[in-house]
């Protein structure tokens, strides 16, 4: 963290890239050379430093911004919205209290877990309170606002019914410090599931819920989070109100797209408004039928937030995942009203962005709210020639506010080299980035080219690649042969991946709904995440060693055997595949029976059991999940089970029963588009 | 009865009527000569202590469109068991349950004292009264907090079963619900919608889904009343809203400096309104608005929320220079009107130094019946005593406030009714009494009276239609039937019938009989209605023209003179009083608007209609009591000369009480004479007017303005403004050292107007 005072962090006059340590030093000291643009500028008087004899100021190591790659700048009031200083931002909590909610225990849930998460707010300083302040929605066909002051005896609902014209019907009292206002809000937590025990209210809004969160932020004048808890199609007559339109006839057709993209405009001219005002949107779902994801998606998509979706949710199974899920989102860092912009030196471009966000013209990025589990993939383009010695930097630098309301500027450079050789370029590839890029653009594509059309880019673009290879840096070999570069030996293997998965090809049993909800998911994936996504790590546990992991097998029938145990992680599902001639021991071991026949497949923990086994299993499984930014439930499938369907779908080399090509079969299908391409 | 002051007082005490002429003259052409029109002013619930209503319900003529109720003037036939109806002569049959009765065994509606007589109606349902407060919190904590303590207090005077809501506004509108244990719950909406009452109905959740099958079908009242958690009984709600109030807070919308608090009166008076029109139809409701300030925003916004720009004045609106004041009025009309056809009643309790749109929003008082109260703030005597007079008992424990009245005139065929000056509106009802040339509020023989008490007035006018070659045959008589529906304050139903008949005479041969059979004080009060009736769409000269030009004409066609010889001029006694009557009202506020605000003018206007003959003429010309040494308290003249150093005065305008120390009295008062045991008498000088006025306030609705002042001081102004400027600066000096006080004026005084009017009588000319 550095903190320049007054003057704000030193740039370039040109570019206005931020003092990094590509920033040469010349004249003593008194100027700079800014090493993405060439230009000189001035050093300001404060900031003067000698330089030493190699040309390194004196104090190099002494700061941060000269010494590492990535470091934190505190802004000043010329980097904050308006040249104000922003108010501490402000959590709200939408909650949906119609009758599938409050039946499915939802509600319920989330009142009594607001109680003692409120406690946990995110805060930058462990030893103080959160200043995050905090206000309260329930809504069916209407919205309930509660005044929850201090100085109450007891909160106050204020019902606001013309939500075809959002308003907030009260300043005062809606956002309130947790501690100054803790008797009122419990009181409040504890009434709302009563109140609405009873409720024979089906419809839903969801546009005016959004309107009203972002309503309540413009009137505190203050960035915030929105969590909100929906669980049905939004049909009660309100702005953004939805018809169900899932068609499994257009899969496969030209009209497929449109099933991804929002069903009215209205959300995305919401979502532009909520980025406007830092307003970062969370979703959770609770569906039960079609709840149209791809559209409910957009605010929270261009804003920064996440989608969570927990269909046919169940109080008692799905109560732990979701919980964590919560416990995870409410807590995490947090940074606000967000804008992040990347530079280069020349001879290369930020051309394309991915993730969750919002761009008004083609260079910042801008974040309602971003947080430690969203990843931005940018896409580079050459736009000039550029020289083995200076190589290419980039910056990135991302301007937001943090959860105490202190605006700052976080900082990434970094430098890579160039090379003149082809061979070098392949040498130095990394294919779990290049399917990471391949994905996100992919799962984009297909809300505006048919799902084939963008399958068989993919397929061209990795056949180019591979053949560009053969041709240029390959040693001469028959034609027949299949020559990879090292480093993308597992291009085909994971593109096989991608091209199988739920998005780009459909089993009959994945609603629309699943597929919106796993396109919007990959969209802010870290490499790491895509990786386990798309290839699952499967491990089998039959032998267990404290310290390591045992290593990890091909995702294939073929590999498992029937006295084996396994565990699958995908990063949203966990698996423990049992054998059906598994030792007794071993079963003693895990589940505390020895019969094969009396494991619960039902179970989403492991029992706990006293023995060294046990207890490792289920450190791995936690580590796991603690890897994850969201909490994996935990399947048992027994051999031959029915469920056992569902986690044959993961093994991604065998053929898939939506039609996916094994990985054998893929391999062959690429080697011959490469051949073609060749010849 | 020897004197015509007798019998009018008498038939004032029984019926509530004041005629203007009491022998009406037998020719249209004839009756239009008179120049004060064929006109009374009824009171249809007078007090009647000693009236019992009867327990069944009205005998009526059994002819369609008449329907006349049976009463003491018909013809009947006891042996034949037949009446003949004196309206339309139609003869009808009793009813079984009349059996019994002959010349001995009268029903009470047949006796010639009950022709007021008040019937108490089983039938139907009774609906509880329905109070629903709307109250303003753009208020100053002091005042709030009274208001508070008012409304709180008012909910032990209100009967047990009555329902209540209530409706707060500032910036949003919030309807409270009532019935929710634990978090108070309200339903908000934005100040600046203007909603349609389907859409409020539907957005207060009262809309309920109806099964297809039973759509159309209105819902009875007290299913209505089960399912609507905005109006609770009082007895079940107390505790709660008692709470409710006392959390109540100031409008937390911050207003910035050189800024009006934003107000959403209008939407908060729609949203009343389409509550009660969505749960209540035509049951006896009454919403109660308390401002402190004009609604500033929204539909029925009076002025902007700039402070720079003041609200509009008299000024302004002459130069059509109101930009607000078409729309708002257009907008709280078509409130009123809707409140109207279901019969609840909007009172305003206006609390400001400053105006507060009164003359925009006076509609919603006067087409439903309920009241204006005008203050300065919620925490004056004013308005506590006033508001809590609005739940005054009378001696039977109920209430002084009937609901729902329907008025109906039914006239005999020489009698055609023009219309009705009250606060009423029309109910459109063409009948064949309905003539064609309208006065007031005309068109209709009924009219509906959202809300009334037992000194509401009406001005209703007449038409003599017979014509003159047609004759009535002597000793014949024109009657008159006035039939008032109501819900009491009990909730019970009933019906008062006053039927009253008056004799035909010829103006030809007995114009010296209908002369004397003049009412002149209420010929004066019916004739200032219509004026005021007038001001309200005319421009101030116009009327002041018209009054001038018919009080000539009267003087012309009365008055005892030689042409063209003012000095000759003479009035006989039954209109000596006429023309000074209509000398200060030419003065009075209702017509005159400078030095008023213009809701000044609307509240003085708004009272000057609906009070009864008594209050009325103290309104026209303000009643003045003399306090001395010289002798006990003496009525004196409205004149400048009244004004002696020695005196102690008391004025009652109706609106305000003055107590006016003479110079040496109130130099006698500052040295403290009165705290001296050998100036007893002196003290008890002081004390007389404070005591006399304190019986006035104890009885007076709305409260008047209490003002004790002295010569010189400047609230001396009410007094100097109301008297006869006699003596002024311009002939103080003529005059040579005469007593009294002289005015700094310029408006003629009374002598001058006289003399005026004298020479345009005798002149041949006009």
């Amino acid at each position: 963290m550095v903190d320049h005072g007054e003057a704000g962090p030193v740039r370039c006059n040109r570019c206005k890239a931020y003092m990094c340590p590509y920033m040469q030093f010349i004249e003593g000291g008194r100027r700079f050379q800014c090493g993405f643009c060439s230009c000189v500028t001035e050093v300001p008087p404060q900031y003067f430093q000698h330089l030493d004899h190699t040309g390194k100021r004196v104090d190099c190591y002494d700061r941060p911004e000269l010494s590492l790659g990535t470091y934190e700048f505190l802004a000043t009031v010329d980097y904050c919205k308006n040249n104000k200083v922003p108010e501490p931002p402000a959590f709200i909590f939408l909650i949906d209290v119609s009758y599938n909610a409050v039946k499915s225990g939802m509600v319920n849930i989330v009142c009594n877990e607001l109680k003692s998460l409120l406690d946990l707010l995110p805060r930058e300083n462990p030893e103080m309170d959160s200043v995050v302040r905090v206000g309260f929605v329930t809504y069916n066909k209407v919205l309930h606002f509660y005044n929850v002051k201090s100085t109450l005896a007891q909160p106050q609902m204020l019902v606001v019914s013309d939500v075809s014209d959002m308003f907030v019907p009260l300043l005062d009292g809606f956002l309130v410090n947790v501690n100054e206002s803790r008797q009122v809000i419990e009181s409040l937590l504890e009434q709302i599931p009563e109140m609405f025990a009873d409720t024979r209210e089906t419809e839903t809004v969801f546009g005016p819920v959004i309107q009203a969160g972002l309503e309540a932020l413009k009137a505190a004048d203050c960035a915030g989070k929105l969590f909100v808890f929906h669980t049905s199609l939004p049909i009660a007559e309100a702005p953004g109100k939805l018809k169900n339109r899932e068609d499994k006839k257009l899969i496969g057709t030209d009209k497929e797209k449109t099933q991804f993209q929002p069903q009215v405009g209205f959300y995305n001219n919401l979502a532009k408004e909520c980025v406007a005002q830092g307003c970062c949107v969370d979703l959770f779902l609770f569906p039960n039928q079609y709840v149209d994801v791809a559209t409910l998606g957009v605010v929270p998509v261009s804003t920064g937030g996440s989608v969570y979706k927990y269909t046919y949710f169940q109080a008692q199974t799905d109560q732990e995942r979701f919980l964590k899920d919560l416990r995870r989102d409410v807590q995490k860092q947090v940074g606000f009203d967000a804008v992040m912009r990347v530079r280069t030196s020349t001879g290369i471009r930020a051309t394309d962005f991915f993730g969750s966000f919002f761009m008004n013209n083609t260079t910042d990025v801008e974040l309602a709210g971003l947080d430690c589990d969203k990843a931005i993939t940018v896409e580079f383009k050459h736009d000039d020639k550029l020289s083995e010695e200076t190589g290419a930097l980039m910056q990135c630098a991302v301007l937001y506010t943090s959860c105490s309301g202190q605006r700052r500027l976080r900082v990434h450079n970094m430098a890579v080299n160039c090379c003149s050789q082809l061979a070098d370029l392949y040498r130095n590839c990394e294919t779990d980035t290049i399917i990471n890029y391949f994905a996100k653009y992919a799962f984009r594509g297909v809300a505006n080219n048919p799902t084939k059309a963008v399958r068989d880019t993919l397929v061209n673009q990795c056949a180019q690649i591979l053949a560009c290879y053969r041709k240029n840096c390959a040693s001469p070999s028959s034609a027949g042969q299949l020559i990879l570069p090292e480093c993308m030996k597992l291009l085909p293997v994971y593109l096989n991946c991608v091209m199988k998965s739920d998005v780009l090809l459909p089993g009959a049993d994945v609603s629309l709904d699943d597929r919106a909800y796993l396109r919007q998911l990959i969209g802010c994936m870290d490499v790491a995440d895509t990786h386990v996504f798309f290839y699952p790590r499967l491990l089998p546990v039959m032998k267990l060693e404290s310290g390591s992991l045992p290593v990890a097998l091909r995702d294939s029938e073929e590999r498992l055997s029937k006295g084996g145990i396994y565990l699958m992680e995908t990063g949203l599902h966990l698996f423990l595949w049992v054998g059906a001639s598994v030792q007794q021991e071993l079963l003693l071991n895990i589940f505390g029976t020895p019969s094969f026949s009396q494991i619960d497949p039902n179970m989403i923990s492991l029992p706990v059991l006293d023995n060294p086994f046990s207890q490792r299993l289920r450190e791995i499984i936690d580590s796991f999940r603690a890897q994850r930014s969201r909490y994996m439930k935990l399947m048992v499938v027994k051999q031959e089970d029915r469920t056992e369907l569902i986690f044959k779908h993961f093994l991604v080399e065998d053929k898939s029963a939506s039609g996916g090509a094994s990985y054998v079969d893929f391999l062959c299908h690429m080697h011959k588009e490469i051949r073609q391409l060749l010849s | 009865m020897s004197t015509y002051q007798e019998f009018i007082q008498q038939n004032e005490d029984r019926d509530g009527v004041r005629f203007s002429w009491n022998l009406w003259p037998s020719s249209r052409l004839e009756a239009t000569r008179l120049v004060v029109p064929v006109s009374c002013l009824f009171t249809p619930l007078k007090e009647r202590p000693s009236l019992p209503p009867v327990q069944y319900e009205p005998v009526l003529c059994s002819r369609a469109n008449c329907k006349a109720v049976l009463n003491p003037l018909c013809q009947v036939d006891f042996r034949a068991k037949i009446w003949a109806c004196n309206f339309c002569f139609q003869r009808n049959p009793f009813p079984p349950s009349y059996a019994g009765i002959s010349e001995v065994n009268q029903p009470a509606e047949l006796m010639p004292q009950f022709s007021t007589i008040e019937y108490i109606v089983q039938r139907g349902p009774s609906a509880p009264l329905i109070f629903l407060y709307v109250v303003d919190t753009c208020l100053e904590e002091e005042d709030l907090q009274a208001l508070k303590e008012s409304l709180q207090m008012s909910l032990s005077l209100l009967p047990p079963n009555a329902l209540v809501g209530l409706i707060t506004f500032g910036r949003m509108v919030q309807v409270h619900e009532l019935t929710c244990e634990g978090i108070a719950k309200s339903y908000v909406f934005r100040g600046t919608k203007d909603l349609s009452a389907k859409q409020i109905q539907e957005m207060l959740g009262l809309t309920k889904p109806t099964a297809p099958g039973q759509q159309g079908h209105p819902v009875a009242p007290q299913e209505a009343a089960a399912s609507c958690r905005f109006l609770q009984p009082v007895h079940r709600v107390d505790m709660n809203l008692t709470d409710l109030l006392g959390e109540l807070q100031r409008d937390p919308w911050p207003v910035s400096q050189g800024k009006r608090p934003l107000r959403s009166t209008g939407v908060a008076l729609s949203v009343a309104v389409g509550l009660l029109e969505g749960a209540f139809p035509n049951t006896g409701a009454r919403v109660m608005l308390f401002i402190g300030g004009p609604p500033t925003q929204g539909p029925g916004m009076v002025v902007g929320d700039e402070l720079k720009i003041p609200i509009r004045s008299w000024h302004d609106i002459q130069k059509d220079n109101a930009r607000h004041l078409k729309k708002a009025t257009k907008y709280y009309e078509a409130l009123a009107n809707r409140s109207a056809v279901n019969g609840h009643s909007i009172d305003i309790y206006a609390c400001a130094l400053d105006q507060t749109g009164l003359l925009e929003m006076k509609c919603l008082s006067n087409l439903t019946g309920g009241h204006i109260v005008m203050g300065d703030s919620f925490n004056t005597s004013l308005f506590k005593q006033t508001f809590q007079r609005v739940f005054s008992k009378d001696h039977n424990g109920d209430f002084r406030m009937a609901f729902g009245g329907v008025m109906e005139v039914k006239t005999s065929r020489e009698v055609k009714v023009c219309g009705a000056i009250g606060p009423c509106v029309s109910l459109h009802s063409k009948g064949s009494s309905v003539s064609e040339n309208e006065m007031g509020i005309g068109g209709t023989n009924q009219w509906k009276l959202c809300s009334l008490d037992h000194s509401t007035t009406l001005g209703v006018y007449f038409e003599v239609v017979n014509q003159h070659n047609a004759p009535v045959p002597q000793g014949g008589r024109g009657a008159i039937q006035f039939v008032t529906m109501y819900q009491h304050s009990n909730t019970k139903k009933r019906i008062r019938v006053t039927t009253i008949a008056r004799n035909w005479a010829d103006a030809q041969s007995q114009i010296q009989h209908i002369e004397s059979s003049f009412d002149q004080e209420a010929a004066a009060v019916l004739m200032a209605r219509l004026g005021v009736f007038r001001a309200e769409s005319e421009e101030g000269p116009d009327v002041l023209r018209w009054l001038d030009r018919q009080l000539i004409r009267l003087c012309q066609k009365f008055g005892q003179f030689n042409k063209e010889d003012p000095t000759s001029f003479r009035l006989s006694e039954s209109l000596s009083l006429y023309p000074q009557f209509m000398f200060h009202l030419r003065r009075s506020p209702f017509l005159q608007v400078f030095n008023n605000s213009p809701d000044e003018s609307s509240y003085y206007r708004h009272h000057f209609v609906r009070q009864d003959l008594t209050q009325s003429l103290i309104m026209i010309q303000p009643i003045l009591y003399s306090y001395s040494f010289h002798g006990p308290p003496e009525p004196v003249l409205l004149d400048s000369s009244s004004i002696l150093p020695d005196r102690i005065l008391l004025m009652d305008t109706f609106f305000q009480l003055v107590i006016y120390h003479g110079e040496t009295i109130a130099q006698w008062r500052k040295a403290g004479y009165q705290e001296m045991p050998e100036y007893e008498n002196f003290k008890q000088l002081l004390q007389a007017p404070l005591d006399d006025a304190q019986e006035i306030l104890q009885t007076r609705f709305p409260m008047p303005r209490y003002i004790d002042t002295e010569h010189g001081g400047s609230q001396a102004r009410f007094l100097l403004s109301k008297v006869n400027p006699s003596q002024t600066h311009n002939n103080l000096y003529a005059w040579g050292q005469e007593t009294g006080a002289p005015i700094l004026t310029d408006d003629v005084s009374l002598q001058v107007f006289m003399d005026h009017l004298k020479k345009l009588a005798v002149s041949s000319s006009s």
